[in-house]
């Protein structure tokens, strides 16, 4: 799960990293009113759950009240990369001298929270990692024993050279480390983190990502997520306990486990077809989540077969089977139905949909290329009428 | 032959009376796994199935000299279910729970390996030898003996290339799901050491998916030190951008984890990547064929045909007898 700027600025603050002085607002006179009180320049920032917001116009710096006016009134609402901006942070522009990268992030392959820190962070922090790999600093912790302060120490001396500034760095690393580990973060990151002419380091910028997983026991971050901000039928998606992303393809698919529903999407679009939606029902199906899924997948007026493609395992076929015969019976749906059921409890399921009209594939690829046979007849279909 | 699980496993089911552990706990004793007993604190003394339950781990292992768990806890207490079992010495855990946090695994992964153990998981679909035992919720009747050694960080998919090769005529030695989450216990590298090392098995069938670069190292690994041939599969081809983890995941990794880089990185190691699941027997047989091929030619050189002859059985007597030892 993703969190705002703002958010993660929260819980930086509240550990004691220091932040810029900000606020939120959702319209512009809130945004006038903020800008009068601060007296000074502002920056404007759209929170949105997307990288490159400056890049594509979503940051701004406003002189004096009346251009925040002005920006405020361009950012909100503005459709940035595809997401919709509904809030602004309105913080104090400081003067920067320097701007760093310090960032923490699971690493699978050492097993490991890593710390990454670069003195050449800003904007082009990918490029930089890319092209001059050796301004990126890297340091594997021990999960067990944890950061050592003169770790932080030594990585915040790869940032400045002056010992002031290393400390208060030093500082930043570890409250950094502990607000990974307490809030299940996967991912903790603060680009720029900057030096202003009196000689403060400053996060002023702030990026935090939660483990889902760790969400069951994390109430307080649960809370803060932006339900506005995500694609409804995701949300519907998620709270069902199914996963789901929406495509712009014709083929609706209901698959069990992500490698299936991915290699399944893969191969709609190998067989010459187009996938409307990734959907995973997930392990331990009831029949309750097929519904939801169905209801989902028909929701979308531009599916014209649906797919449903399950190889049990612990997900029992007949679970699966009787939610189908609970959609068809409950959605009515007027769309063709391919669905291919095999593995754990196949055959109590075949006896449970003896009666109904639906379509069968026996093999993944023959369930697949039905589909999309069926899809196109539709299409033809809805096109002659 | 096979690896991780064979006759010799004696295994425990931690969760064994919620829904999906005690089903399974039958599925597999049905299978033929030795599962020696069950654990669930509060509920010792009872029996599921027939099969005796203990409160603890340790008590569990006393009892029954098991070496191997299977963990159906739900999330919240997997992690917990991983230390007790290797706190009472079992050497194989295999966690089939999916949801578990990332950040516990971490410090159990670390936890595991200086006791000793082996962590198979989390969030995967556990270990079948062929007519030997299974371990995890693998339905036990798409699988046949044969030559074939599985290795997949999907659970379903993994079912879905089992079958395809079962159909194929091309049976397997041990099929593995090591789990579809950023931090697990066995990677696809250990699990190629240990086919590479496994006598019965002829080649190798290796199922990725987007994210990471685990593919990518086992490539490297593939091509530097295996013998056997290696099929493979990726899904994600289809799948939308947008699972990055920021700045520091693509800097991470040093890669996007796209399915092209995976499928690109494994054809240089000179290991071919099927469209779909199904093409994987085929793929797998011009492997073997070409090496068929490849030592056929040579020993035409050397010597005569009846010579050849001769000296192609002894070798497979040789490791007939090895097998055995």
């Amino acid at each position: 799960m993703k969190i705002h700027e703002y958010q993660a600025k929260d819980i930086f603050a509240g550990a004691g990293i220091p932040v810029p002085e900000g606020k939120v607002a959702t319209t512009t006179a809130e945004v006038v009113e903020i800008a009068e009180t601060f007296g000074k320049p502002v920056m404007v920032k759209a929170q949105v759950h997307v990288g490159g917001r400056g890049k594509a116009g979503g940051i701004k710096y406003a002189e004096n009240v009346e251009a925040a006016r002005v920006w405020s009134q361009k950012i909100l609402g503005m459709d940035l990369r595809g997401l919709k901006v509904n809030t602004v942070l309105i913080t104090e522009a400081l003067d920067i001298l320097t701007e760093a990268y310090v960032g923490i992030v699971i690493d699978r392959a050492s097993k490991a929270p890593v710390i990454m820190v670069s003195p050449a962070g800003g904007i082009d922090i990918e490029e930089v990692a890319a092209k001059t790999p050796e301004k990126i600093f890297k340091l594997a912790v021990d999960p067990i024993y944890g950061l050592r302060s003169y770790q932080a120490r030594d990585l915040a001396s790869k940032l400045y050279k002056d010992i002031k500034l290393v400390r208060q760095a030093a500082n930043i690393i570890m409250k950094l480390y502990d607000i990974y580990w307490k809030i299940d973060a996967s991912l903790v990151e603060i680009n720029p983190l900057i030096t202003t002419p009196d000689g403060k380091v400053i996060a002023l910028d702030a990026k935090i990502n939660i483990d889902d997983n760790g969400l069951f026991r994390q109430k307080d971050i649960e809370a803060m997520r932006d339900i506005e901000s995500e694609e409804p039928s995701e949300v519907e998606a998620r709270e069902g306990d199914l996963s789901f992303v929406k495509l712009s393809g014709n083929i609706g698919c209901c698959v069990n486990g992500a490698g299936l529903a991915m290699a399944t999407m893969d191969l709609v679009k190998h067989y010459g077809g187009d996938p409307a939606n990734f959907l995973d029902i997930g392990g331990s199906s009831n029949p309750q989540k097929v519904l939801t899924a169905m209801r989902i997948i028909l929701r979308d007026p531009n599916v014209r077969a649906i797919l449903i493609n399950i190889f049990g395992g612990i997900t029992r076929c007949d679970d699966v089977a009787n939610g189908i015969i609970l959609a068809t019976e409950e959605l009515k749906p007027e769309i063709p139905i391919v669905v291919r059921l095999t593995g754990t409890n196949e055959a109590e399921a075949k006896k449970i949909l003896k009666s109904t009209n639906l379509e069968y594939g026996d093999t993944l690829d023959d369930v697949v290329k039905k589909a999309i046979k069926l899809a196109d007849l539709e299409y033809a279909e809805a096109g002659r009428n | 032959m096979s690896i991780l699980i064979n006759k010799k496993t004696k295994l425990i089911v931690q969760g064994i009376t919620g829904r999906d552990g005690s089903f399974h706990a039958e599925q597999m004793k049905k299978y033929g796994t030795n599962v020696v007993g069950g654990v669930t604190p509060g509920k010792g003394g009872t029996k599921v199935k027939g099969i005796p339950v203990f409160n603890t781990v340790a008590e569990a292992v006393k009892k029954t000299k098991a070496n191997t768990s299977v963990i159906y806890v739900p999330p919240a207490f997997a992690v917990d279910a991983v230390y007790e079992a290797v706190d009472a010495g079992i050497s194989l855990v295999v966690c089939i729970t999916e949801g578990v946090p990332a950040n516990d695994m971490l410090k159990a992964y670390d936890y595991v390996k200086e006791k000793g153990a082996r962590m198979v998981g989390p969030n995967c679909p556990g270990i079948i030898s062929t007519d030997q035992s299974k371990v995890g919720i693998m339905p036990g009747n798409i699988v046949k003996k044969g030559p074939i050694g599985v290795v997949s960080r999907s659970g379903t998919l993994t079912y879905e290339a089992i079958w395809a090769l079962t159909c194929a005529g091309m049976g397997q030695t041990t099929c593995i799901g090591i789990g579809g989450d950023q931090i697990i216990g066995t990677n696809f590298i250990d699990t190629l050491e240990m086919f590479e090392a496994d006598r019965a098995t002829k080649g190798v069938v290796m199922i990725g998916e987007i994210g990471g670069n685990d593919e990518e190292e086992a490539a490297k690994f593939i091509k530097k030190k295996m013998t056997k041939p290696v099929v493979g599969f990726i899904a994600g081809r289809m799948a939308p951008p947008g699972k990055r983890m920021g700045h520091a995941g693509a800097i991470i990794s040093g890669g996007s984890g796209t399915a092209e880089d995976k499928i690109e990185a494994l054809n240089k190691a000179g290991i071919p990547v099927a469209a779909s699941p199904t093409e994987l027997p085929t793929l797998m047989k011009e492997k073997f064929d070409q090496i068929k091929k490849a030592k056929a030619t040579p020993r035409k050189k050397v010597a005569k045909k009846p010579v050849a002859r001769g000296k192609k059985k002894t070798t497979a007597k040789k490791v007939k007898k090895a097998g055995k030892k």
